[in-house]
């Protein structure tokens, strides 16, 4: 079939692969993430540390007992953790860089979504399309097989990368930024409905604790996915944009 | 240089001239606006004059949460022990008889008060949480005196711009803006849950400050001191806490 060479599909790879794989918005909002993620867990741990106990409801304290206490030495004496010895405090710069690394990532994440909306990257490649329970089964098939992208694929998202990455961005970062903002007395004192919707303070802490948890699992199935697609040139579209070209196999 | 790798460093060039041309414009209004916290110089600066200055321009002067009595913490919970220091024993063994508040600074008249003077005040009562930079919280009663009463009570200057407050304890002092200070929740308080402060919650006298985090309100007040700037305080930087890394505005 002679118009088949001139068909959209092949045209329109052939104009693109110039463009590089993620746009420049993308790759630079992706690494600041990174970073912030990065220091916003390694502060949440240590804050943890300081009482490790979780309550549900309005408040919860040493005096209460709690839904749940992660077994780990704390850098307070007044938490009975069962360890004969009290970690250093390290609540003060932990909690200033949590705080600072969150704004950033709220920029970011503003960037990011202001762009993505106004320049179709939400509608052309997160919005889940042809989602039912053969393709979710199939696609699931084909990634416990561990199968390797086809080049069409690699332009875009599969339908599995659709779901976590909008679960991601539009359910788990949001709750984790209410979350954390309705544990602030200030915030709260401004709108208390924001809190009093999670049942009080120690909910809204306890659900920001799980909510990292469900980041953290993200986290390391997105970078097992990458080193199982291929590292170095997974990151590598990720840091430069593109830079090999698509590999035909046929 | 390929066109993309181009196109990528002209882009990153724009994005950092944008990001830092913007944060250096709001870090200029915001000091024009009285939005920079003493603490917000070095590295987590960015951050700690962001949260100031966020919050200071979202609560305006509205009320932390108040709750039921029902809801008030049972069994009633106090961060650590009280102190052991021997002037506070003596003053306890005396039923703090001698402790006395000291308002001075930029103010009209340098007060000096006892208990008895200060639960001769007009009371206000609430019942609000303590939420703790650690994690826990608990909720009580609290009973006291407005701060804006002393302030009021020893005639302000009106260029006074904080309020510093020092406890027995000399590296717990902390301080508030005028907006914290006079706001009707911020409380020098005698009373809790019915009676008076236990010691380990701070007895005689406790700041409440219910809309920022439990360190800012200090147990073992002793003074109270009025200033345009906070920089012969410490080391200029507003509260004992923030010496120590933490921030000084604890809205968050």
């Amino acid at each position: 079939m002679a118009d088949s060479v001139w068909s959209p599909a092949l045209g329109s790879q052939a104009a693109v692969t110039d463009a590089p794989r993620h746009a420049f918005l993308v790759r630079l909002t992706h690494w600041l993430n990174t970073l912030c993620f990065l220091a916003l867990l390694v502060t949440g741990v240590e804050l943890v540390i300081s009482h490790p106990r979780f309550y549900w409801g309005e408040t919860g304290n040493t005096a209460s007992p709690a839904l749940f206490q992660i077994p780990i030495p704390s850098s307070r004496g007044s938490v009975q953790t069962g360890y004969e010895y009290v970690l250093p405090d390290q609540n003060g710069w932990s909690r200033a860089l949590h705080f600072q690394a969150g704004w950033l990532l709220v920029l970011t994440g503003l960037l990011y979504g202001v762009s993505s909306l106004l320049n179709g990257h939400f509608r052309k490649h997160l919005l889940p399309v042809g989602v039912s329970w053969r393709a979710l089964v199939e696609e699931t098939h084909k990634h416990l097989r561990l199968q390797r992208p086809t080049p069409s694929e690699e332009r875009s998202y599969n339908l599995l990368q659709r779901l976590s990455y909008s679960g991601v961005i539009f359910i788990l970062f949001p709750l984790m930024i209410w979350t954390g903002l309705a544990m602030s007395p200030t915030f709260t004192a401004a709108f208390p409905l924001s809190v009093d919707i999670f049942g009080g303070h120690q909910s809204a802490r306890t659900i920001h604790f799980f909510v990292t948890l469900f980041l953290v699992l993200f986290v390391i199935t997105h970078v097992a996915m990458v080193i199982l697609s291929g590292f170095k040139r997974r990151v590598g579209a990720m840091i430069v944009g593109n830079p090999d070209p698509i590999e035909e196999q046929s | 240089m390929s066109n993309n790798t181009r196109r990528d460093l002209i882009n990153t060039v724009l994005t950092v001239t944008g990001v830092g041309t913007g944060l250096s414009l709001a870090a200029k209004l915001a000091d024009r606006n009285g939005l920079l916290p003493p603490d917000g110089g070095g590295l987590y600066g960015p951050g700690k004059s962001l949260n100031y200055a966020a919050q200071r321009l979202l609560v305006g002067s509205a009320p932390a949460r108040e709750f039921a009595r029902a809801q008030i913490s049972n069994p009633p919970h106090a961060n650590g022990k009280a102190i052991k220091d021997p002037t506070y024993l003596r003053h306890q063994a005396q039923g703090f008889a001698d402790w006395r508040l000291e308002i001075d600074g930029m103010v009209e008249r340098p007060t000096t008060l006892s208990i008895a003077e200060i639960k001769s005040y007009p009371a206000t009562s609430q019942i609000t949480q303590i939420v703790c930079e650690e994690g826990w919280s608990s909720v009580s009663e609290w009973k006291g005196v407005q701060l804006s009463h002393f302030l009021k009570l020893a005639g302000a200057a009106p260029q006074a711009k904080y309020v510093v407050v020092s406890s027995l304890q000399p590296r717990r002092w902390g301080s508030l803006d005028m907006n914290d200070a006079l706001h009707p929740q911020t409380l020098i308080a005698y009373g809790m849950n019915d009676g008076e402060i236990p010691a380990a919650n701070g007895a005689p006298l406790r700041l409440r400050v219910p809309r920022q985090l439990g360190y800012v309100s200090l147990k073992y007040v002793t003074r109270i001191t009025l200033a345009d700037s906070l920089k012969g305080f410490g080391k200029g930087l507003g509260s004992g806490a923030s010496e120590a890394g933490y921030s000084w505005y604890a809205g968050i």
